[in-house]
């Protein structure tokens, strides 16, 4: 039986860049980006890129397939598909493949939708972040509230049954109030998912340039209170939390996330994309321009893991799920036993109740996940 | 060519900090011909490259320099400049002491400052001819006639006839250096009299040992010759004498009556050849020393730690090579609970302890973590002994205490009328006694005041700044020890005391600064996975308290997809950035809250 493996492709296009972004996008609404040409310049490189992957895809079983962004849906949907095409080419696909998209609001219509369904995409994940118009201006956002329900409207018109909503808190002027609004209407819409992400101020973006205070951002206690609100509504509602961020009905957790959080191997595809097969990690370079030129073997990083780095990717991923890690992969992986050598650390966050070691899984309390960078920082 | 006396002239420049003083030295050793070319950076007298940056004098520095004059003599031209700050008054008073006259420097738009006037007396009580220079002419704001009356009115010297110059356009420059030809006196001494000498600096040179500047006063001076250092009863012999020239020091046979140069002499130490100190022959010694030696002791005391505690020797390297050329540095080891292993170091003022801080952190590549600054205090205690205490954490328990003094200085303010209330109000503040008040003209007063000096050496000169808007001018020296009621305010944090963050505090104001101290260390302190009470305390009585909260959420919800590194990069960093900081039982404590005092008047 071959091994499996996901794949990722970058697609670095947005209408506009949002203030708090540092994801490697390009906005298409000004300058040279703006020519189609330079979009399907990306994508002739990125089929090159998958064309020169042969050997390990041979030998694999692709099981997932995640298109993220910038704005995926953005392109012209015969570029997905074209893509997807040169992947069958290429690889086998597992029996019920998992095939996500990025999307936005404002970028799709029904025809697109359709030929992605066509081409074999059968999970969307679309970008809400909230509910209230005021919040998304601020965020910089091009749809407001209406936009993203045209596109959840034409979603289910065209019969789409997995779909995921982003949303964010943390964000510009908001209240308990308008967090409970996003919550509420979110969970009526019938979603598989739900990712709430905090935002975080990044360096080298405009908003970390602007500083929390003049973005009237909600404070620490309110932002915890919003925080906990949500953990406790979705699961009301229930939407189960398998990740620090992620939420979803039973069986329908996002496949291609649980393999990075699980250290399993993917491959990355575009500029800016990561992968990793089996001890060697390695990313390309994160330019546009650069990658256009030379998809192939242009890397700004590229790793061989020592065991020790591959332990230690090990628990901060795996322990960022509700279910933590199973102490019987990390014997069978690593050949050593996680009590010997990470006694310390697990227990002294066992002592002060961030940690459990429960039924063969070691994981997180919800007071371990609320500090959780305190506690993976010590696996470092 | 032998010289005659009257063919020499030793002055010096006082000025206010910023009047211009470097630069008509600059201009002076331009004109007579010592910089024909300038190789050497703006201001050659300012050496390091702090005093470059900050626009003061630190170390006295000494030039030779010839002038021709318009009546067709040449004559050497001793310039001795002196450091600008009242950190180093002693310094300064050792300079003027070396010169037979002064040029005053006055800044033709700003008038006389506190600073001016304390050099001007100083100059004066050494007898030295003191004639006024009104600088700055080019700036829109000069009013010469005012200034000049400003300066008859004041001091009482003749100014009306003062040279109007600009040194920085080079305007003027001709009239100062007939001025020093006419108007500063020639030397006196008698060149085969016994040697008499005074050293006004010193410097030490990897080659040649100690380098001592000295200006003759009675005798001769050879190499070869036995010397004897009166105040530290050393004897050497003279290896080498000579003089200053561009930038460098040029040797020669003899240094006789009226002159200024240098000696070596094979010296290891700094300390003994004191600023002050009178050098005689050996074998045939003058009969008195020069008067107004003293041994100048540090004012200001402070903890001096490194960040990482592996870099203690270097710490210690440091500290030694600098005080080869510092003889005001003192040092002491000493070990803190929170701190490790540092050394107790001691200062002539606020501004000496920054420079050398400095110095270790820019010249030794050193990060430093310096504790509250502190005076000396006098302890006496019940058994009748007496102990002078540099370090709070070192004070005996009350029981044993009668009573305590600290030190007072006599300070003098300028300041402008407008502003006066609210510099009478920070005077008060700092328990301040007022005991004078003149009006030096309408608009302006200097203000004379008793001020504790603990209450000065924090943050007293950036109060009276932002509260005068830059328009005050200070100066202050040691005036007496007085009997004061003193406590130790102790700092505990999550109820373990931390020994560097004590400090002495007059009685009344404990429960204030305790207060402050505690609100500061909230912030400075990052949240925990616990609460965390800070408290003051006075004799393990808590008289404050802040908490700060346990953190709730320190979390990455944030979708980074596959790339791991950054993730990894991240709690990395976070990692790193916990071992930066100290831990005091559990609590991680920021470097830079140790200096939290020091900032208790911020808004």
């Amino acid at each position: 039986m071959k091994n499996d493996i996901s794949i990722y492709f970058h697609i670095p296009f947005c209408i506009r860049k949002c203030g708090y972004c540092d994801f490697l996008s390009v906005p298409t609404s000004c300058g040279e980006a703006a020519s189609q040409t330079v979009i399907d310049d990306y994508v002739r490189a990125l089929k090159k890129e998958l064309s020169c992957a042969g050997k390990p895809l041979k030998e694999r079983t692709v099981k997932t397939v995640y298109f993220g962004g910038g704005t995926p849906s953005l392109i012209p949907s015969f570029h997905i598909t074209g893509i997807i095409k040169r992947l069958r080419e290429m690889a086998e696909f597992s029996d019920l493949p998992e095939i996500s998209i990025e999307m936005n609001p404002k970028t799709v219509d029904e025809e697109k939708i359709l030929a992605y369904m066509d081409a074999g995409i059968n999970r969307f994940s679309v970008g809400c972040q909230s509910v209230n118009d005021n919040e998304l201006k601020a965020l910089g956002r091009v749809h407001d509230h209406e936009d993203f329900l045209k596109t959840m409207e034409i979603l289910k018109k065209c019969g789409a049954e997995n779909i995921n909503a982003d949303i964010m808190t943390g964000i510009p002027y908001e209240t308990l109030g308008s967090a409970k609004r996003t919550l509420d209407e979110i969970s009526n819409l019938g979603l598989s998912h739900i990712s709430a992400y905090c935002l975080i101020l990044e360096e080298e973006t405009p908003f970390f340039e602007k500083g929390s205070k003049k973005l009237h951002l909600p404070d620490e206690d309110l932002e915890m209170e919003i925080y906990e609100y949500t953990r406790e509504f979705l699961s009301k509602k229930g939407y189960k939390r398998y990740e620090i961020s992620n939420y979803a009905l039973p069986g329908r957790e996002c496949l291609h996330n649980l393999v990075y959080w699980d250290c399993r191997d993917y491959l990355g595809f575009g500029a800016g994309a990561a992968s990793r097969l089996r001890n060697r990690r390695f990313s390309n370079v994160r330019n546009v321009k650069s990658y256009i030129n030379a998809p192939v073997n242009d890397l700004c990083e590229d790793l061989i893991l020592s065991k020790e780095d591959e332990m230690t990717e090990f628990m901060i991923m795996g322990l960022r799920k509700t279910d933590g890690i199973s102490l019987e992969d990390f014997f069978l992986r690593f050949g050593e036993d996680i009590s010997d050598v990470y006694k310390e650390t697990i227990g002294k966050f066992e002592k002060s109740g961030l940690l459990i070691c429960k039924e063969g899984r070691l994981f997180l309390t919800e007071r371990g996940m609320d500090v959780s960078n305190t506690v993976l920082s010590e696996f470092c | 060519m032998k010289i005659s006396q009257d063919h020499i002239r030793n002055f010096s420049i006082i000025a206010h900090i910023d009047h211009g003083k470097s630069t008509l030295a600059d201009r002076i050793l331009e004109k007579t011909g010592l910089w024909t070319e300038r190789e050497m950076q703006d201001q050659v007298l300012d050496n390091m490259d702090l005093e470059r940056e900050r626009g003061i004098t630190i170390k006295s520095q000494a030039v030779r320099t010839v002038y021709k004059a318009s009546n067709g003599e040449e004559y050497i031209f001793n310039l001795i400049d002196t450091p600008g700050h009242v950190d180093f008054n002693y310094e300064v008073s050792r300079s003027l002491a070396a010169c037979d006259g002064a040029i005053l420097v006055v800044d033709s738009a700003q008038g006389i400052e506190a600073q001016t006037l304390a050099n001007v007396y100083l100059a004066l009580d050494h007898d030295l001819d003191v004639f006024p220079v009104l600088n700055k002419i080019d700036l829109p704001s000069a009013d010469p006639e005012r200034v000049a009356n400003e300066i008859e009115d004041i001091i009482g010297i003749e100014a009306m006839d003062a040279p109007r110059i600009s040194a920085k356009q080079g305007t003027g420059i001709e009239e100062v250096l007939e001025e020093i030809v006419n108007r500063v006196p020639a030397p006196k001494g008698d060149a085969g009299a016994p040697l008499k000498c005074l050293i006004f600096d010193s410097l030490y040179d990897s080659y040649k040992g100690v380098i001592v500047f000295i200006r003759v006063f009675d005798g001769t001076v050879r190499p070869g010759d036995k010397v004897k250092f009166m105040a530290t009863g050393n004897t050497e012999d003279i290896v080498e004498v000579g003089y200053f020239g561009a930038g460098r020091f040029i040797a020669c046979d003899e240094l006789s009556a009226g002159m200024v140069g240098y000696i070596t002499a094979s010296i290891k130490d700094v300390r003994q050849t004191r600023v002050g100190d009178t050098v005689t022959n050996a074998l045939r010694p003058c009969e008195k020393a020069l008067p107004g030696y003293k041994k100048v002791n540090p004012m200001v005391y402070c903890g001096v730690y490194p960040a990482d505690t592996r870099k203690y020797p270097d710490l210690r390297d440091a500290l030694e090579k600098l005080q080869l050329n510092d003889a005001s540095l003192s040092y002491e080891p000493e070990t803190s609970i929170a701190l490790g292993f540092g050394f107790r170091c001691g200062f002539l003022g606020l501004l000496h302890l920054d420079i050398i801080t400095e110095r270790l952190e820019r010249e030794y590549d050193l990060e430093l973590v310096t504790t509250a600054p502190g005076v000396v205090y006098r302890v006496y205690k019940t058994n009748g002994e007496m102990i002078e205490l540099t370090n709070p954490s070192n004070l005996p328990e009350p029981s044993e205490i009668d009573y305590m003094e600290e030190p007072v200085v006599s300070a003098e303010i300028m300041v402008s009328t407008e502003f006066l209330g609210p510099i009478i109000n920070l005077c008060q503040e700092r328990r301040g006694v007022q005991t004078g008040m003149e009006y030096m003209e309408e608009t302006r007063v200097l203000l004379k005041y008793d001020l504790p000096l603990n209450e000065i050496i924090y943050d007293f000169f950036d109060a009276l700044k932002s509260r005068s808007r830059g328009y005050a001018s200070f100066d202050y020296e040691l005036k007496e020890y007085r009997r004061s009621e003193l406590v130790k305010l102790d700092i505990l944090i999550n109820r373990e005391y931390v020994d560097a963050l004590s400090f002495i505090v007059f009685k009344d104001s404990a429960y204030e600064r305790g207060s402050k101290m505690c609100a500061k260390l909230k912030n400075e302190i990052p949240r925990h996975l616990f609460e965390i009470p800070i408290q003051a305390a006075v004799g393990g009585k808590i008289i404050a308290r802040e908490t700060v909260k346990a953190m709730r959420k320190d979390v990455l919800a944030k979708c980074y997809g596959g790339d791991v590194s950054r993730k990894k990069k991240l709690l990395e960093k976070q990692k790193e950035g916990k071992k930066k900081m100290r831990e005091i039982g559990n609590v991680e404590i920021p470097q830079k809250a140790f200096l939290s005092v020091l900032k208790l008047d911020e808004e």
